[in-house]
Formats: C-alpha cells, sequence, structure tokens
C-alpha cells in the first residue's frame, strides 16, 4: 500500500546545533552520554578493523537521523525482579503521562508486572512485560497505513499522525502490549504527544534514548536497588547487555514466532 | 440584499474568532509577547508554517531528529501566552489566527500547548 506521506528529507537544518549530542536528561548524565562527549576526542581511534569506537559509542546529534548500527534492546533479569515492587510501571506512567491505571480495562498500560507461578513445582516469578520491540513486528506487518513501524534502531512505535485506531496491531501483537485510547487527554507530557483515537505502546521512552538517555523503567528500577533492567545496544558487541547475552542463557518470549525480540529476560 | 447576505456571512465567519475590535472588521490577536527572531522570516512563517512542522513532525517521528529550530514544542516555548501560559484559547497564538482563518487545528488532541507541562494524572476527569 503506498504511503503518501511527505517523506522526510535529509537533515537541512538552518542552525545546526553545535554540541548537542551527548545531553543526558537532567541530572541523568548517562554512560552513553559521557561517551559521546568524550567521543569527538576520541575520534578515529579504532578498536578493531573496521570498528571505529566513535561509531559505536557515540550519542546521536539531534539532527542526525536514527542509524541500524545500533539495535536498542532490553535484558531483564526475573531473577531480581520482585513481586509486589511497581516501580517500573508507575514510572513508566508519570513519564509517559499515563496516570494511574484506575480502570484497567480500557486505560492505557504501556508495561505491566506478571507473576507466575509453577503450579507443579511452586517455583514462582515476576517480571515486567510490555512491547518486545521486534525484529520482525508483526503489528507492523498487519499495519493498514503504514502508521506501525519500525525506526532503523529497531524501535517499534505508532506514529499517530497516521493511525486511524482500527486496531488491527493490537490484534496481531502476541504480547497484549498495546492499547487503546479511549478517553480524551489534556496534560500530556510535551515530549510525549498522545490523545484519543489511536493505538500506542511502549516507546522504549524514545524520547530520551534520542539524546543518549535510558528509559524511566530502567531508571526507576535502579533507583529502587534491583538492577533487574538492563538497556543497550545489541549490536555493540562491547556493551554490558550484549556481554551479558552472551554469559548467560536468556529467553526470548514465544522465540517459537522468530519475531526476533529486543527484549530479553533471563531467568524463566 | 446582496450587501445584506455578505455581512451576515462576515459575521457568521469572525464571530467565532473573538477578536480585537479594530475599526469595522474584527482581527486575530497576534501577541508577540517575546520579541526577537523567529526560526524564519516573517513572510515564510505566515505562509509555510505548517509545511515546516510537517516536515520536521516526519524526521522526528521516523527518523528520530529531534532538531530544535522547526519543534512544534519550540514554537510553543516562544509563543505561549504569559497569562495563560498555553498557545490555545480564545487570545492564543495558534487558536486566535486559526479561528479568524477557520482552520481547524488539531495538534492539541494529542500535543500539549503548554510548555513545560509535566503530566500529573493523565486522564481527563
Amino acid at each position: 500500500m503506498s504511503n503518501n506521506r511527505e517523506q522526510a528529507q535529509p537533515a537541512n537544518d538552518r542552525h545546526p546545533l553545535p554540541g548537542e549530542g551527548g545531553r543526558g536528561e537532567g541530572s541523568n548524565v548517562s554512560r552513553r552520554g559521557f561517551l559521546a562527549t568524550s567521543a569527538a576526542a576520541l575520534a578515529g581511534l579504532t578498536l578493531a578493523p573496521g570498528i571505529n569506537l566513535i561509531e559505536i559509542a557515540a550519542a546521536k546529534p539531534d539532527s542526525e537521523p536514527v542509524t541500524s548500527k545500533v539495535r536498542w534492546g532490553m535484558l531483564i533479569d526475573t531473577t531480581r525482579c520482585q513481586s509486589g515492587c511497581t516501580d517500573c510501571v508507575s514510572a513508566c506512567g508519570k513519564e509517559n503521562g499515563l496516570g494511574e491505571v484506575t480502570k484497567p480495562r480500557t486505560d492505557a498500560q504501556w508495561i505491566r508486572k506478571i507473576d507466575l507461578t509453577d503450579l507443579k513445582s511452586g517455583h514462582a516469578l515476576s517480571l515486567p512485560m510490555m512491547c518486545q520491540h521486534c525484529a520482525n513486528p508483526p503489528c507492523v506487518d498487519v499495519c493498514p497505513t503504514g502508521a506501525s513501524f519500525k525506526r532503523a534502531d529497531g524501535i517499534v512505535l505508532v506514529d499517530r499522525h497516521t493511525c486511524i485506531g482500527c486496531r488491527y496491531c493490537m490484534m496481531a501483537c502476541p504480547y497484549k502490549a498495546r492499547s487503546f485510547v479511549h478517553e480524551p487527554h489534556t496534560d500530556q507530557n510535551p515530549e510525549v504527544p498522545r490523545g484519543q483515537g489511536c493505538v500506542e505502546s511502549c516507546t522504549l521512552c524514545v524520547h530520551r534514548v534520542d539524546r543518549g538517555g535510558t528509559p524511566a523503567c530502567v531508571e526507576a528500577c535502579a533507583a529502587a536497588g534491583h538492577n533487574a533492567m538492563m538497556f543497550g545496544d545489541l549490536n555493540n558487541p562491547e556493551s554490558e547487555i550484549s556481554k551479558r547475552i552472551r554469559e548467560v542463557k536468556t529467553t526470548q518470549v514465544r522465540a517459537d514466532l522468530k519475531l526476533d525480540l529486543g527484549v530479553r529476560y533471563e531467568g524463566i | 440584499m446582496k450587501a445584506l447576505a455578505i455581512a451576515v456571512l462576515w459575521g457568521l465567519t469572525f464571530a467565532a474568532a473573538h477578536a480585537a475590535e479594530s475599526g469595522r472588521t474584527p482581527k486575530p490577536v497576534i501577541a508577540i509577547e517575546k520579541p526577537g527572531q523567529c526560526v524564519e522570516a516573517t513572510d515564510v512563517m505566515r505562509r509555510d508554517h505548517m509545511k515546516l512542522l510537517k516536515h520536521q513532525r516526519d524526521k522526528t517521528m521516523h527518523q528520530g531528529i529531534r532538531s530544535k529550530p522547526h519543534s512544534l514544542n519550540e514554537c510553543i516555548a516562544c509563543h505561549a501566552s504569559q497569562k495563560t501560559g498555553s498557545v490555545i484559547g480564545a487570545e492564543g497564538f495558534c487558536q486566535s489566527c486559526h479561528d479568524y482563518a477557520a482552520v481547524k487545528l488539531d495538534c492539541w488532541d494529542c500535543h500539549q500547548p503548554k510548555p513545560g507541562q509535566k503530566a500529573a494524572t493523565g486522564v481527563r476527569p
């Protein structure tokens, strides 16, 4: 289906903003942000043939498009995730203006906590479940307008300007990750526009990630001292998340669907 | 008779504009509370602001380009009324002109018209 949306052109801003790269979110000057600012000094430093430090470590400047050199992903350690703790859920609600879930049947839930118990052994697990940011997302396959799409860096998003609210993607998602906005909203976070009549889901806090930050849930989990969530670049073999995935057994939920998930779980 | 019909049409068109009277015809309220240089020349902004915004919208959404000059949030940051803190409302920078021109604005169904707003509860009661 052709999409007659005006195609975005390469960056042609009249006012390139020098030194925009590597801005952290408030006090959260992330490790990546720090690396980005120091990357200029390290330009040209080669780790291995074809791999430059600046390419794999730099947070992109605001005026640069995202590339497929990075693939954002998350690793959730279910052995550290505490049953009863919902800090990630409330941090997500606060960051994205979702608020408290008062009507669970219809209120938007971008991330939810799930408690699982093996009936035979009694082994209990607690884990957060959200959009798994598939490399082959079924929501994108079924979207009739092209509103559901995957960014070059692997983040799956809904373009609300094109979404007609048909909810086909909600049917297609095996993870029940998407929500439909039923009611009008007025107090959105300026960085996270959202309103009645569109489907939405976890964006991996794309507005933070684009500026070198990490998702709000990951930050909240670390702040609570659980450190059960790790965010990073799955394409960079030197990133903490890649090292961890190399070292321990991790699981993709419903791996049989071969969707190549960006969110991996440890300990399930 | 024709003159009367035209007068009625004018009245209907601009009744909603709620604009400051100057002379016989109502005009939109265009209050520039923070004088200074806009990101483009005034005539370019008047004619093409929607194109600039739409272009930047697609770049931000699909390519993650969050440079400031043509972003909606930067427009809001500069043009929000100091009285209401917003670009909408009868005398808001965006709405008063759009009411005058009878061009429907649906940006604010999703976007936040107040700069620096921090979400509290999310759902309108």
